[in-house]
């Protein structure tokens, strides 16, 4: 990257800042048109005369120009171009001009802020991707050392006003020294005397300025890397706050924090005093050539040897060459610090060791397959302290070989896998795959014919499917198709990304490699995908996150459908009395007494918060139609009661007890209020409530669920109501209202809700043993028959696992990333410890499944546990940085081998 | 069956006739009723326990493991309970239990059980008169199997 900011504009926006030069020089005459302008209205317009320069005889005999007022004999011609006209007219037409100018004047000065704008921000565009595109260029190593909250800083916040500073660059120079010179200029040929009085004080601005700017420069330099370093703080917080509230370390974090603001602050306030230091001076400056004006001047005059006029005029124009000045002496300052930002910011980026862009973008001409034998040799590493990592480690091994590297902490073990899977370069010897060297090779082929999976595999912010599919996506493969407005949408997008040499490729276009997963479509693509989640034994998760998942019913309709039939055949299943039991279906006609009041009163799901379940007696509607049904009283007795009895059973418990979380539908905070409702009103009282004791009391019986609280409450007379209430519901429900509920309906998929709910459509009965897990097996056994077991896993993939796959739990990431190595079907799948978080049976099935998958193709696996290595077709023992023992596991598990130390020290 | 019911019905199980009402009432509130059909299997032994559960209605058998197959070793009935050694000792199950007709139980958590215990010592008396019971009964049929070995061995 260019090392200077001025090199670096130049190389990418010469044309657009000639084009900016061009429109400020254009601006120039304009301004000046427009002081004439205005010099020409006020003398012949509106007072009818002209300044002309007359020889003039003095005193002593010497004659001298003069410029004399001459009165005008009108009717006159603008300029002497065109017709003549009188006063009146005369002074419209320069007005008219005048404001001509002014639009013209406005119009370049609007094309050159706009240009600018663009300009700006596509080279800040184009500096943020270059820096980004450079962090995938690191070496990995470079990691150690470079924190993220660094480098986020880096390209988000000190970068930014470079883009600023790129727009101003050159035209702003240009324009206002050229106002500058063209004022200093005019002022130079109406009296060069006072022209140069009146800029005879900036070569001490000049000379004294710079010197002042240094020191902020430096304090700029220093406040970049202070601000970092709260970056790095930052960051290193979010991450570790699980141990800062581990350990008690708050306020430990928030000390070195304060002392790290502490260190900002002063630096900043200092850059403070030092911009105002150079205000100040610059004003003083600035404002000395009044003084001198006036005093010498002023002194010039009472001696009869100036005339007062050419004062007066020295000091306008003093004033309006100061205007540019300052902003020439602003535009120092900012150029001053937009440069220390640059190499500041480059410096970090250029790390030693930095992949050549041909690494990561180039594609081999034709594919790629790694064949024949993996070699090794003379691999050597050390690491940043210089300490030995690897010592020249040869070896050859067939490519259908699965492999074993066995070694404890320190024998180089993980290092060898990284350098095979090409994610650090060793520092001597050399690596094949086949007939080809992997130092020489792409990503394109290595990411591609290589998986790697360690045991903190990193899981991205996505979907499942698209973590489980994200080695499959290299490039776009199968442009999207666009029209009309779309398609200028993404031309432009295009234009856009070329002109700040942004990468243009589409990502709605599709990218998967369907080809390397060993499909056609995205159909079998979702097949494969669940076929390598069973290698790793995620299966089953992902199906149950199926079950919770939600579908578009019009977009999925195949899934709708196939949902409904499961449905259906649910019900002749549940003829069976024993099964019956389990499940409440919903019944439009009835009331669903493992339901709340609240539920079979909306019957239906709630869409958004409109109608939220817990909040459902705060709905002025819902009010409306229990009015309607005359329920409302009934409710607050209700209410009453149920509080009667939440305090009578809890109120003697401390209120943070595990009871009342678990079975109190009234929280402990609301207790005491009903504790003094019902102190203060008896049952037959409850006419003299008030609105928000009413409100209270109301609010109760709606989260009753009848087989679960058994209260008593809900007798049938009550239930006649709600679903009397359910009705007037559903049948005045105002439009406006209408998209807050997805009613129940036996024949329809209900978008609402997730599939499970949707399958069931019902509730699972209190009171039966082991409920949840028979209705479970009971689902899978019915749409196992209907073989849609597989579509509900493949609405499972669309579930979103959260920052870092934080909605996993860590065996699933594990799994995740395992089976994310093997859709890919790489020729080679590299290994370090990848089960070694996993329980036993995990670990054992998955090396199972593995082995079996990769016959015939090429594992380096890093086991934990040496005794593993029994099930591979060959072993390399490690240690020290080198291959002690190779050989198949019968010949080197013999007595007195490295490896049978290995295996009897971990059965110690 | 309403809460009240339920605690007219627990006032019953000799256990719990010494607690206050508004207690059984908790008790009642805060317990699962859980229904088990015949044949189906209550808990398991060597599973992990963390509750007991106190025979509402029905009939279950109590089984134990032996090397040369299960045994049904005793039969449990309305108003009995079970599976408190696993919830005072932390051990697994010590014995299967199988629903014999149709079983209505009432299941108590281990939270819930330390808590009355805690708090009502009438109930605790009645659980170890109830043990004492226990162990007086398999003392006298380890008597009885003891004196049967001897027979055996005598005769041999």
């Amino acid at each position: 990257m260019e090392r200077n900011v001025f090199s670096f504009i130049l190389k990418y926006s010469y044309r657009q800042q000639i084009v900016l030069v061009l429109l400020a020089v254009v601006n120039m005459p304009f301004t000046m048109l427009g002081y004439t302008l205005v010099e020409k209205i006020v003398n012949e317009g509106i007072q009818g005369f002209r300044k002309v320069p007359e020889m003039v005889t003095q005193a002593d005999g010497s004659t001298i120009e003069k410029s004399v007022k001459t009165t005008i004999d009108f009717p006159e011609a603008v300029f002497n171009i065109g017709p003549e006209f009188d006063q009146v007219i005369f002074l419209f037409v320069l007005v008219g001009l005048f404001l001509l100018n002014i639009l013209l004047l406005q119009g370049i000065k609007y094309a050159l802020n706009v240009y600018r704008g663009v300009t700006a921000e596509r080279m800040l565009r184009r500096l943020r991707y270059a820096l980004f595109q450079r962090i995938l260029r690191f070496p990995k190593p470079t990691f150690k050392k470079t924190s993220q909250g660094e480098v986020i800083s880096m390209i988000t916040g000190e970068v930014e006003p470079l883009g600023g500073f790129v727009g101003e660059c050159f035209s702003l120079p240009v324009m206002q020294g050229g106002i500058m010179l063209m004022s200093l200029g005019y002022m130079l040929i109406a009296d060069w005397k006072l022209a140069l009085a009146a800029v005879a004080l900036y070569p001490l601005q000049f000379y004294i300025i710079p010197k002042l700017q240094k020191r902020v420069n430096l304090l700029g330099k220093e406040r970049v890397k202070r601000v970092r370093k709260l970056s790095e703080k930052i960051g290193e917080t979010v991450t570790g706050i699980g141990e800062i509230h581990a350990h008690d370390a708050s306020n430990l974090e928030l000390a070195t924090f304060s002392e790290r603001l502490n260190g900002i602050y002063y630096i900043r306030l200092q850059i403070y005093i030092w911009k105002f230091i150079i205000k100040f001076v610059n004003n003083f400056i600035q404002q000395l050539g009044p003084v001198m004006f006036y005093s010498i001047g002023g002194y010039l005059v009472i001696k009869g040897e100036l005339d007062l006029g050419t004062l007066f005029a020295a000091i306008s124009a003093h004033k309006e060459i100061g205007a540019p000045w300052k902003e020439l002496l602003g535009y120092y300052q900012r150029q001053a610090d937009a440069r220390i930002k640059y190499e500041q910011v480059v410096e970090q980026f250029a790390p030693a060791g930095l992949f050549e862009e041909e690494r990561l973008m180039s594609e081999p001409e034709s594919p790629v397959r790694f064949e024949g034998e993996i070699k090794a040799s003379g691999v050597t590493l050390t690491d940043d302290q210089n300490n030995s990592i690897l010592d020249s480690v040869s070896f050859t091994l067939g490519l259908d070989k699965r492999v074993a590297l066995v070694g404890g902490g320190g024998s180089g073990r993980d290092e060898l896998a990284e350098v095979m899977a090409r994610l650090i370069d060793p520092d001597r010897g050399t690596v094949n795959y086949g007939e080809h060297l992997l130092q020489g090779l792409p990503e394109a082929v290595t990411g591609r014919r290589i998986s790697f999976v360690d045991n903190a595999p990193f899981i991205f912010n996505l979907t499942l499917g698209d973590n489980l599919f994200y080695g499959l996506k290299h490039r776009p493969l199968k442009e999207a198709t666009y029209e009309g407005d779309r398609k200028k949408e993404r031309d432009s997008y295009v234009t856009e990304a070329q002109a700040s040499g942004n990468l243009d490729y589409d990502l709605a276009a599709d990218w998967v490699d369907y080809g390397a997963a060993g499909v056609e479509d995205n159909v079998g693509l979702r097949r494969a995908g669940i076929e390598a989640l069973k290698v790793v034994g995620l299966d089953e998760d992902v199906y149950q996150f199926g079950l919770r998942g939600r579908i578009d019913p019009e977009k999925r309709s195949d899934i709708a459908e196939g949902v409904l039939k499961v449905r259906k055949a649910l019900d002749e299943r549940l003829t069976d009395p024993s099964l019956a039991v389990l499940i409440e279906r919903f019944d439009p006609a009835a009331y669903n007494s493992n339901a709340s009041l609240a539920e079979n009163l909306l019957f239906g799901t709630p869409v958004g918060d409109t109608f939220d379940l817990d909040h459902l007696a705060d709905h002025p509607y819902i009010l409306e139609v229990l009015e309607k049904v005359g329920m409302t009283d009934q409710m607050v007795s209700m209410g009453y009661q149920a509080a009667a009895t939440m305090v009578e059973l809890f109120s003697d418990l401390p209120p943070d007890h595990e009871l009342f979380q678990q079975f109190s539908f009234v929280s402990s905070d609301d207790l005491p209020e009903l504790q003094g409702l019902l102190a203060q009103y008896t049952k037959d009282q409850l006419d003299g409530l008030k609105p928000h004791e009413r409100a209270k009391l109301m609010s109760l019986p709606f989260k009753l669920v009848q087989a679960r609280h058994r209260l008593g409450i809900i007798d049938d007379a009550v239930k006649m109501k709600v679903l009397e209430a359910r009705k007037a519901f559903a049948e005045n429900l105002p439009d406006d209202l209408s998209g807050s509920v997805a009613f129940f309906d036996p024949d329809r998929y209900n978008a609402a809700a997730n599939i499970q709910d949707n399958i069931l459509f019902g509730k699972i009965a209190y009171g039966q043993a082991q409920a949840q897990d028979r209705v479970g097996s009971l689902m899978r056994e019915v749409m196992a028959e209907l073989g849609i077991i597989e579509t509900v896993s493949e609405v499972g993939l669309e579930f979103e696992v959260g920052i870092g796959g934080s909605r996993l739990t860590g065996a699933q990431r594990q799994k995740l990333a395992l089976a994310r190595a093997v859709v890919k079907r790489p020729d080679v799948l590299i290994l370090t410890e990848a089960t070694a978080s996993l329980d036993t049976s995990s670990q054992a099935r998955i090396l199972d499944g593995l082995l079996t998958d990769f016959e015939g193709r090429s594992i380096i696996w890093g086991v934990h546990r040496p005794a593993m290595a029994e099930r591979f077709d060959h072993v390399l023992v490690m240690k020290g940085g080198r291959i002690v023992e190779s050989g198949s596991f019968e010949e080197l598990s013999k007595e007195g081998t490295a490896l049978s130390q290995l295996i009897a020290a971990e059965a110690a | 069956m309403s809460l009240n019911e339920e605690v007219e019905l627990l006032r019953q199980i000799p256990m719990f006739q010494k607690v206050e009402q508004s207690k059984l009432k908790l008790l009642a509130f805060t317990s699962e009723r859980l229904t088990f059909p015949a044949g189906e299997m209550v808990c398991e032994q060597g599973e992990p326990g963390d509750s007991m559960y106190v025979i509402v209605q029905g009939d279950a058998d109590v089984i134990v493991n032996l090397p040369n197959g299960p045994l049904t070793v005793a039969q449990l009935h309305k108003n009995s309970f079970f599976g408190e050694i696993a919830i005072l000792c932390d051990i697994p199950r010590t014995a299967t239990i199988k629903a014999k007709t149709e079983l209505v139980t009432l299941r108590i958590t281990k939270d819930l059980f330390y808590r009355l215990v805690s708090e009502f010592p009438q109930m605790t008396i009645e659980i170890m008169r109830e043990i004492a019971f226990r162990l007086d009964r398999t003392t006298q049929d380890l008597q009885q199997a003891r004196n049967d070995l001897n027979k055996l061995q005598g005769v041999d």
